[in-house]
């Protein structure tokens, strides 16, 4: 079990080692992570059209950061074993030892708690349910049972991922209709072509960890053929909010255009030799990729962009619809 | 945690700063949850103007 081999590596006297600063605590709860849940959680907000004062609306927003963050100081905890075998992720507080396993735990129960109250008593307790599913979720279906187990890991995990702006909508109108669960759809289907572009060229971190992401267990080439599967399903879900009156015509218009990049994109992962064995690493770097894997590296940045994309598309499409005074 | 009695300055230093993003988190939280009060409050009994 994991907590029989990261507490006590967690739990040793750090004389020898640098003390805890609060930037690690801050490291603890994924800023980076955090910064794109506040995007997508806001983006569910404003695009419920529901009028929700301003300050409650940062409340929200807020809670939602606090949550994610939690999940993460929850996920650095119990992963400590894993994170200090992964070059990715072995100067992570926990494995490097500048934070004992206790407190990132600590935090993340703390944190859970404050975000789900606050949201419960500042919005609505429809909004604060989804936010404690969404934390139970990452931190013990994904990170304590899913993770090690299957490698449909991400595919099922990515839920959690997916649900903020599902959480922004409950918050702002105290509902979650067929639009909500679109955007919840969209990033439930990126999920695996982009964490899966990812660890075609990764996979040899993942292996040293014993994490089995797709390209360990079934090979380079149908994790390459489920990528192109997945984008196929993804592109067209992409163009629905279109249809729904979420999206006006520069979503479509992006959706369709950025979509289509990302199909073919696909399509020449597809063909790739990307994750194969037997090619060399040409650079050292964090994400140093193989000879041949430059198509799954391409995916995996249009993937960030795209998504980015449409969520942008979206959010700008309904702030200029707002009327700041009927906020007030 | 170390002894505060036998510690580094450089354990001394980050303590201090642990201690002041501890109180900050404290004092944000308070004030969020009477700025909350006030603001659900107005909505639900002040008039609107």
């Amino acid at each position: 079990m994991a907590m029989s081999e990261a507490l006590p590596t967690a739990a040793q006297p750090a004389r020898d080692k640098a003390p805890a600063r609060w930037q690690d605590f801050v490291q603890l709860m994924k800023p980076r992570v955090m910064s794109l849940v506040v995007f997508t959680g806001l983006t569910g907000l404003v695009c419920a059209d529901a009028p929700v004062n301003p300050v409650l609306g940062a409340v929200a927003i807020l809670c939602i950061a606090v949550g994610a963050g939690a999940s993460g100081a929850l996920n650095m905890w119990y992963d400590a074993d894993i994170d200090a075998k992964m070059r990715r992720t072995r100067g992570r507080p926990v494995p490097a030892g500048r934070v004992q396993g206790a407190d990132a735990l600590a935090l993340g129960v703390v944190l859970s708690m404050f975000s789900v109250m606050l949201m419960g008593m500042a919005l609505n307790w429809l909004a604060a349910g989804l936010l404690a599913f969404t934390i139970f979720f990452y931190a013990v279906v994904y990170t304590v049972w899913l993770k090690r187990w299957t490698a449909q890991n991400i595919v099922i995990g990515g839920l959690a991922g997916a649900l903020p702006p599902v959480i922004g909508w409950a918050a702002a109108s105290g509902t979650v209709p067929l639009n909500a669960w679109l955007l919840c759809g969209i990033i439930f289907m990126w999920t695996p072509p982009h964490f899966w572009a990812l660890s075609l060229y990764t996979s040899e971190d993942y292996e040293k960890a014993g994490v089995p992401m797709m390209p360990l267990v079934a090979g380079a080439a149908s994790t390459r053929r489920q990528i192109l599967i997945y984008s196929l399903l993804f592109a067209p879900l992409c163009l629905a909010p279109a249809f729904t009156g979420l999206g006006g015509p520069a979503y479509l218009a992006a959706a369709a255009l950025g979509g289509l990049v990302f199909v073919l994109l696909a399509v020449r992962l597809q063909r790739s030799q990307a994750g194969d064995a037997g090619a060399q690493r040409k650079d050292d770097g964090l994400y140093g990729v193989r000879a041949g894997a430059r198509d799954a590296r391409n995916l995996f940045a249009f993937s960030i962009l795209y998504l980015t994309l449409l969520f942008a598309t979206l959010l700008v499409e309904h702030l200029m619809a707002v009327k700041p005074l009927e906020l007030l | 945690m170390s002894d505060p009695a036998n510690e580094s300055p450089v354990d001394a230093k980050a303590r201090r700063g642990r201690n002041i993003a501890l109180a900050l988190g404290l004092v944000l939280f308070v004030v969020l949850v009477f700025v909350v009060t006030i603001v659900r409050l107005g909505a639900n009994v002040a008039p609107p103007f």
